[in-house]
């Protein structure tokens, strides 16, 4: 099958061929699994404006039929398409290949995760995080009566794509592989609206600090580095929940006022209200 | 609320012109090879320790009306008796900003990058090159819990703010009770400037002043309290860059100091009055 | 699980389930926490990972008239504006039912945990929008899809719903009454087949965009859902009915159809063809950039055939009055779309757009209360269904619709459930006879008569392009149906490569049947509609026609596998709805 790919994309080259030789871009792609895989290096026709999946795409469509690689709206809303270009996490409907002039390209599954096959690792591991994590949770009833100011610092975290990037690039799973302690920046992220949210009622601080591991996050930001929506995630999720973990944890005046005063369950809005004597 | 909305926004824009000036210097930055920023971080890092640690042992610290920032509150002061012979007048306040820029959210990121190289960059070469095997990594779990402190430094810190701001006014008055406006002052000014800036752009600053509220409206003065947030987080974003120019400009006073007590360079002084 | 036994029986799974959902947009997913909260269990296929679904697109908003901005506004009014939109060919209890529930979708989902923009008074935000007479879109941004697929997949996750992702369904399983009682899917990963055991099933699976070249749909819309039905024997209605929206990309090739938000026309944003002139105002004066989908993508349309087209053969749409503070606030996702696939910085310059494929308001057809398709046991809901929408779906419509009968599919999935007690099983000689069909393009031998599937698709979506697009003709029309028949006589060619291990070759070539089936329904009824009416714009025919105002084009499978076509009589609306169309064409707003 692939000579026939190819003898089709030959036939394609040939039809646009008079307008004389195309520009041509080389790809070095990934192929294979764990534990067989190498790059293999493809050439593409290059057209303006391509992005790496058009370059991936075209090799999938007239080389090599069975290249597997995950995409879905290729307008980077979508957020399936995260692959590594030279080292780095990148969205491969997002990355230009005029970017990357004058040096090679190369493209790599997602490395922190198991690789199934070529451009798709198995990153199913996310949703069981996701799973254990509290649900929004609220006492009062909607529609909410809710101010833009108490909410506006929850839009940044709520753009979250899913791409896994930042779960990719952070060397806590990658490189330590701490998957069973550590829920990595992508849920940092989600805990953090959760708990900012003025009309949610859980606590879900000592989940944070046991279950998900937020000590074991040395803010070395590499998971903000590449967040193509541009989420903040260490400074704006990540260390406000590491100085609430702090409130709760390590801080000896905290800890004592909460002795004085106690404490009590409700929802934020309401401890808050209370807390003032409002 | 939409009008203070856009002027929010209309400030950030101005801000991200300026940006947008030295990002080509940070793409050109990051052209580099990956191990250039750790080993950068590094040099200056310890070349900073070994200069201040010079300083406070064997150097004086004031000359005429200018009191270095090493040797805030403690310029004119005599060791106790009861401290042992190598701590020295200095050191009996300088463990708070040290200790505060030692657990600071953001020096932690540059030390864990360009010491323990844990990771030492983001890119997949590099993190391979992580000394530490998988299974001791233990994050901020064990002995770097302690980096939990930093709110306490934090408060401390306002000390030594105060001490700061009182010896930047404090050049402006010679010492035959004059009044003048000399380049040193104009140094002495811009330090504090930056420290403050590094310090109320903390990531506990921001916490303690409205990131530990989840309901601003809920609450009498919330409106303050968002606003003041607002600002710090704004501030907050550039906390690196503020570490960096106020690590810098501790450096350039001190120097300064001593280059115009050994007579190097002279105090240009723009505006004086009496004395 | 069951064993292995001879050479040619396959190895399959086999999961049963109460419900069985298939697709995971914002209908499957509402469906399912629907018949979860009933205690039944369900189980989600789908062909993407969790949350990448189409849904995740929408950005405008969600239409609801809650009221908040404009206190007027009432569901009366939204009903009214649906039906104008769709040109009177909807449903009339469909359009109903949406516009009387979807304030309480909106509010569900707040419940849930969404977070749409505020209004001063604290109040869910709403945006003006096409052809919508009131500010009715709740919204948040520009990710209006985000914020709905990512709060419905956190409740999904927070029942007992079993997710089955990168799975594709391959054929709808029957008693031998004819009764649905699962589905034969195989796992994208590894090629693994799983028998689903379901009383009920939900089909949920979206649109089929891919028919076309430039459309603003991603791989999935492949019309999957539509063609199983269509397949067993259920009805379709109104297939000609394809939604081309005014603004897609353009510029450069590799984002042709990229969808560019209405938002940016519902936030002030004007048309402006090559000679500068903001010509809507001669295609409707008195709506002007937000008239219906239709009729703008027409006039951009109509603008580039005159020859007053911009650089790359669109129009422009300017939308610099907001300034880069105003777009960074209400459209961030557009600029940095533009400016990172385009370089273009639309605080600055306007964008280049054209007409893109971008929704299919025909479907399965489905009765309004629960959402029953006319085959037992089966139940659509979302974009793969067709009626709330008429001629043309206003935008903003459509997130309100997953909500609203993803809902009542799922309570009619569990009615269904609870009212029946047949068996699920069936011979296994049908499962091994539908696994032996999807293996084929792998392991039968070469020939020389071998077709890409990508290249099959790729010609398939030219044919389309030509002969069914925006404008169409009869002579045209039956051309293109002459080619997609023959298209059609080749797909048992397609051949590929590779292994089960996620092979796309593979999965592709499963699509393309369902691709080719759909594009023919499409055609055969575009060439029975012969009038202008929404989104049919038949050249040949270029006026409204009454009486195919009351008429929709039902197809269904013949005997034969042929296509059979029917115009059904549209029901008389009650009088308390058709009262409100009376008096609002008098001119009164309700």
């Amino acid at each position: 099958m692939t000579e026939n790919g190819n003898s089709a994309a030959r036939a394609g080259a040939a039809a646009v061929a008079d307008d004389g030789p195309k520009k041509t871009v080389k790809l070095n792609i990934f192929r294979g699994t764990e534990e067989d895989g190498k790059e293999v290096e493809y050439e593409v026709e290059l057209a303006e404006g391509m992005v790496v999946l058009d370059a991936v795409l075209k090799i999938q469509a007239e080389q090599e039929d069975d290249l597997a690689v995950r995409w879905n709206c290729k307008a980077a809303h979508c957020g399936s398409c995260s692959a590594e270009i030279n080292g780095k996490p990148k969205l491969l409907c997002k990355s230009r290949v005029e970017e990357y002039e004058g040096q090679e390209i190369h493209v790599q599954p997602l490395h922190a995760f198991p690789i199934i096959k070529d451009l798709v690792s198995d990153v199913s591991w996310n949703y069981e995080v996701s799973k254990g994590i509290k649900p929004f949770t609220s006492d009062e009833q909607a529609p909410f009566t809710m101010y833009e100011e108490d909410v506006e610092r929850l839009y940044e975290p709520k753009k979250c794509i899913e791409c896994f990037m930042c779960q990719d690039v952070c060397h806590v799973l990658r490189t330590h592989n701490k998957h069973e302690e550590f829920a990595g920046p992508r849920f940092f992220v989600r805990n953090q609206w959760l708990e900012m949210h003025p009309m949610d009622n859980q606590d879900r601080l000592e989940d944070v600090k046991e279950k998900d591991g937020v000590g074991l996050c040395n803010i070395t930001k590499c998971c903000t580095e590449v967040c193509p929506v541009g989420i903040k995630i260490t400074d704006n999720s990540i260390i406000p929940l590491k100085e609430r973990v702090a409130d709760e944890y390590y801080d000896p005046a905290k800890w004592l006022m909460r002795k004085i005063r106690g404490r009590k369950s409700m929802t934020n809005r309401e401890a808050e209200a209370a807390k003032n004597g409002n | 609320m939409q009008a203070t909305f856009e002027k929010v926004r209309l400030g950030n824009r101005h801000l991200e012109e300026g940006v947008q000036a030295l990002s080509s210097v940070a793409a050109a930055w990051k052209k580099l090879p990956w191990w250039v920023e750790p080993f950068t971080v590094a040099g200056v890092l310890i070349a900073f320790g070994i200069y201040s640690t010079a300083v406070i042992v064997f150097a004086g610290g004031q000359y005429e009306q200018y009191i270095s920032p090493f040797f805030s509150f403690t310029a004119t002061m005599d060791t106790p008796a009861w401290a042992p012979a190598f701590i020295t007048a200095p050191m009996l306040l300088l463990w708070i900003p040290l200790g505060f820029r030692a657990t600071c959210y953001y020096y932690r990121k540059a030390y864990y990058r360009a010491f323990f190289w844990d990771p030492p960059a983001c890119q997949a070469s590099a993190q391979t090159k992580e000394p530490r095997s998988a299974e001791n990594y233990r994050g901020e779990r064990a002995l770097f819990v302690l980096n939990n402190v930093h709110r306490y430094f934090l408060y401390a810190s306002f000390f030594v703010i105060a001490f700061l701001w009182y010896e930047a006014f404090r050049t402006v008055f010679t010492y035959d009770a004059g009044v003048q406006i000399a380049v040193g002052s104009l140094l002495w000014f811009a330090n504090i400037i930056l420290v403050s800036a590094y310090t109320f752009s903390c990531h506990s600053f921001r916490h303690l002043i409205g990131g530990n509220m989840n309901c601003y409206s809920c609450v009498k003065g919330g409106g303050a309290r968002r606003k003041t947030y607002n600002f710090v987080s704004r501030l907050n974003a550039k906390h690196p860059q503020w570490a960096w120019y106020s690590l810098f400009s501790l450096l350039f006073t001190d120097i300064y100091l001593r280059l115009i007590a050994a007579g190097t360079i002279q105090d240009y002084v723009l505006i004086s009055f009496g004395g | 699980m069951e064993t292995n036994g001879s050479r040619n029986r396959e190895n399959f799974e086999v999961r049963e389930h109460d419900v069985l959902i298939i697709g995971a947009g914002g209908a499957g997913m509402r469906a399912a926490v629907e018949a979860a909260g009933k205690g039944l269990s369900v189980g989600i296929v789908t062909k993407s990972l969790l949350g990448k679904a189409h849904t995740v697109m929408a950005e405008g908003g969600m239409a609801a008239a809650i009221g908040n901005v404009d206190p007027e506004d009432s569901w009366r009014q939204h009903f009214i504006d649906t039906m104008k939109g769709g040109k009177f060919i909807n449903n009339w209890r469909m359009a109903e039912i949406h516009a009387k529930e979807s304030p309480d979708r909106a509010y569900e989902l707040e419940q849930w945990g969404a977070l749409f923009n505020r209004t001063p008074e604290g109040k869910i935000s709403q945006r003006p929008f096409g052809a919508h007479t009131y500010r009715r879109l709740a919204h948040v941004g520009d990710r209006t899809g985000l914020e709905l697929i990512r709060t419905m997949q956190e409740k999904v996750l927070a029942t007992d719903t079993k997710v089955y992702m990168e799975t594709t369904v391959t054929k709808l399983l029957q008693d031998a009454s004819g009764r649905v009682v699962g589905a034969l899917a195989y796992t994208r990963e590894n090629g693994k087949f799983i028998h689903y055991k379901a009383k009920a099933v939900v089909m949920a699976t979206g649109g089929w965009g891919r028919i076309f070249k430039v459309t603003s749909n991603s791989w999935e819309g492949t019309g999957d859902g539509a063609i199983l039905a269509y397949d067993i024997g259920a009805e379709m209605v109104d297939m000609e009915m394809v939604q081309f929206h005014p603004t897609g990309m353009v510029w450069p090739p590799g984002v042709r159809g990229l969808l560019v938000t209405e938002g940016v026309r519902g936030e002030g944003g004007v048309l402006k063809n090559s000679e500068g002139k903001r010509y809507m105002g001669d295609y409707d004066p008195e709506r002007m950039e937000l008239s219906s989908r239709d009729v703008v993508a027409r006039a951009n349309f109509s603008e580039v055939q005159a020859g007053r087209g911009s650089e790359h053969g669109g129009v422009y749409l300017d939308i610099t009055h907001l300034g880069y503070e105003g777009i960074m606030q209400k459209l961030p996702t557009m600029h940095e779309q533009f400016l990172k696939l385009a370089d273009v910085d639309i605080a600055k310059e306007p964008m280049e757009v054209f007409p893109t494929i971008h929704y299919t308001m025909g479907g399965i057809k489905v009765e309004p209360e629960h959402c029953a398709t006319t085959v037992p046991g089966l139940f659509a809901a979302g974009e793969c269904s067709g009626g709330l929408h008429g001629a043309n779906r206003l935008g903003g419509n459509s997130l309100s619709d997953l909500l609203v009968f993803g809902r009542r599919a799922g309570i009619g999935a569990v009615e269904y459930v609870e009212q029946n007690t047949h068996g699920t099983d069936i011979p296994e000689a049908d499962v091994q006879t539908e696994i032996r069909r999807v293996l084929d393009p792998m392991e039968r031998t070469k020939s020389d008569k071998d077709e890409s599937p990508y290249l099959l698709q790729s010609e398939l979506q030219d044919v389309m392009m030509e002969h069914a697009n925006l404008v169409r003709d009869e002579d045209a029309l039956k051309e293109g149906l002459g080619k997609i028949l023959a298209i059609k006589d080749r797909v048992p060619n397609v051949k590929v490569g590779g292994n089960r291990l996620f092979n796309p070759g593979w999965h592709t070539a499963q699509d393309i049947k369902y691709l080719v089936q759909v594009s023919e329904l499409i055609v055969r009824c575009a060439i029975e509609r012969k009038e202008k009416r929404g989104s049919q714009w038949r050249l040949d025919h270029d006026e409204l026609v009454d009486e195919y105002g009351s008429i929709n084009f039902i197809t269904k499978k013949g005997p034969q596998g042929e296509v059979e076509i029917e115009r059904r009589e549209i029901p008389p609306m009650p009088g308390h709805l058709s009262e409100l169309l009376d008096e609002s064409a008098k001119g009164a707003k309700v």
